[in-house]
């Protein structure tokens, strides 16, 4: 088992602001799997990622890699197992360093020797050529950015890559390359991934199986060839295949 | 549909001269609206917001439009002066924006701006710009306008907050309304009902609506008529529905690279770009 988390809950702020963000989480993914989660905004897909990192406040329950219990607050050793990609990849990339510097940073945080060599192999591995080494992230489109990202991710040679939207904020061409991207690093280098996104149809084109969740509770765990089948349990989950497929004139009037 | 078209754009140009050379963010545009939704689809960089942007008068300096025609209910949108535009833009014709974070006014009550919208294209008093806007609140469903109508805008979510977007851009009931990505920023879920409050507004007022978006599949269902965009050029334009026989290769690429549920192929077929489609 690559992870596995047992009960987890997380809560952010007391009293009569306390908000429970995930409710008795649990989840097993198996090593060179690729799951997702899938929800809307506030649903806590997004949180059960960052929990993992270390990123959010747990309050009961645990969270195991490789099957040894995560440290808290993570050393080093976590995050040469498990790198994050995040959404935006205009926020996550610091704007006044090279992508020399965005990638020599992980380097020099794990000691690792022979940086020149690594980051060109990193770059090409994500389909950059060498000449966008000493670019700075405004001088790159989206996608370019979020190969970088990617790039970032990978230099460590993690186990496994937690992916918090990493297409939904590129058009749909480039979002194209990058889950083929994704797809081919994947099989090549036996990566694990826990995939976040809105879009049922991007989870479903990576993911074999995958969780539905909404307001903090786990929905639905099905796969994408029930999906595929159009056979999944809750209401919640057809709605959610029906919003993929456009816009239908004359169903139900919705409720506020 | 009776009689001469809403609008009509004719080799519709927009430019920006840069320190670095001229770009032209929109190359000879040329349409005509009746009182039908037409969408118009691109991705980023295409010009679709541009097009839109120049329809209102709403292109930022140092921008400069050009067009062979431009006009409004036969009013030249080009030559007309700054105070006909002003009356126009709000009255008559409406945009709806895509996040409503940052379209409405962050310090001002709902129920106050929307008022003001009204006071500003309407003779009216006080009392009845209030129930105007009470109404319209009403008619985007909003549960207890009364409510949202004293409340700030970071006091609603997303999706309220979109329909009350739309509620204030309706409230003068305009001819045309534009709708630049009004449900990119929302969940699928509330997508789908805004699209609907929409859709029954646009239909039982006659208007004309452009909407704009990224989103093909989302665009065909919901329009009449789709425009596909490209470097700042209409590539091909679409009947509803009709997106299986769509004939260009930037269309056909825009529908294949998109992965679906029932099925899609590995790896995803990529958008191979013609320098020839932007010439």
């Amino acid at each position: 088992m690559m992870i596995d988390i047992r009960d987890l809950s997380i809560v952010f702020g007391t009293g009569r602001l306390r908000v429970e963000a995930v409710k008795n989480f649990s989840l097993e993914v198996e090593e060179g799997e690729a799951f997702g989660l899938v929800g809307e905004s506030g649903s806590g897909k997004s949180t059960v990622l960052r929990a993992i990192c270390g990123l959010a406040p747990v309050a009961r329950g645990s969270i195991a890699i490789a099957g040894a219990p995560v440290k808290t607050p993570r050393d080093q050793k976590f995050y040469a197992t498990v790198q994050m990609v995040f959404q935006d990849p205009y926020g996550s990339l610091h704007p006044r360093q090279t992508v020399d510097r965005i990638l020599s940073e992980p380097l020099s945080i794990h000691g690792l020797r022979d940086q020149d060599r690594r980051i060109v192999a990193a770059l090409e591995e994500v389909g950059l050529g060498p000449g966008y080494r000493f670019r700075y992230p405004h001088q790159l489109s989206g996608g370019q950015r979020q190969r970088v990202a990617i790039a970032r991710a990978l230099i460590l040679n993690p186990k496994v890559v937690l992916l918090d939207e990493p297409t939904s904020a590129l058009d749909a061409s480039v979002q194209a390359e990058i889950l083929n991207l994704l797809e081919r690093l994947r099989a090549e280098r036996g990566l694990t991934y826990v995939l976040v996104s809105h879009d049922l149809a991007v989870v479903t084109h990576l993911c074999r199986r995958l969780l539905v969740m909404r307001n903090g509770e786990m929905i639905e765990l099905t796969d994408a060839e029930t999906l595929r089948r159009g056979e999944p349990q809750s209401p919640y989950t057809r709605e959610l295949i029906q919003a993929t497929r456009g816009f239908r004139r004359g169903t139900a009037p919705a409720s506020t | 549909m009776t009689g001469a078209p809403l609008l009509e754009v004719e080799d519709l140009r927009v430019r920006f001269h840069l320190r670095t050379g001229t770009v032209e963010a929109v190359r000879g545009v040329s349409f005509s609206l009746g009182r039908e939704r037409l969408g118009i689809v691109g991705e980023s960089g295409s010009g679709k917001s541009q097009t839109a942007r120049a329809l209102l008068g709403l292109t930022p300096p140092p921008g400069e439009v050009t067009a062979r025609r431009l006009t409004f209910d036969g009013i030249d949108l080009l030559k007309a002066s700054r105070r006909t535009l002003r009356s126009l833009r709000g009255g008559r014709m409406a945009m709806v924006m895509q996040d409503p974070k940052y379209s409405l006014n962050p310090v001002m009550t709902i129920g106050k701006q929307m008022v003001e919208t009204y006071l500003a294209h309407a003779r009216a008093g006080k009392r009845e710009a209030r129930e105007k806007a009470l109404a319209m609140l009403e008619a985007v469903r909003l549960r207890d306008p009364e409510r949202v109508f004293s409340l700030y805008p970071h006091e609603v979510s997303g999706g309220m907050g979109q329909r009350v977007m739309i509620a204030m851009m309706l409230i003068t009931d305009p001819d045309f309304l534009i709708a630049d990505e009004p449900t990119s920023a929302l969940d699928v879920t509330v997508q789908q009902e805004v699209l609907r409050i929409l859709d029954g507004l646009v239909a039982e007022r006659g208007m004309g609506l452009i909407f704009i978006s990224h989103d093909l599949r989302l665009v065909s269902s919901f329009c009449d008529r789709v425009l596909v965009m490209y470097g700042g050029k209409v590539m091909e334009e679409l009947a509803s529905g009709d997106l299986s026989s769509a004939q260009h290769p930037y269309t056909r690429g825009l529908m294949n690279c998109l992965p679906s549920i029932s099925g899609s192929s590995h790896p995803l077929p990529t958008l191979e770009r013609d320098p020839e489609w932007a010439k």
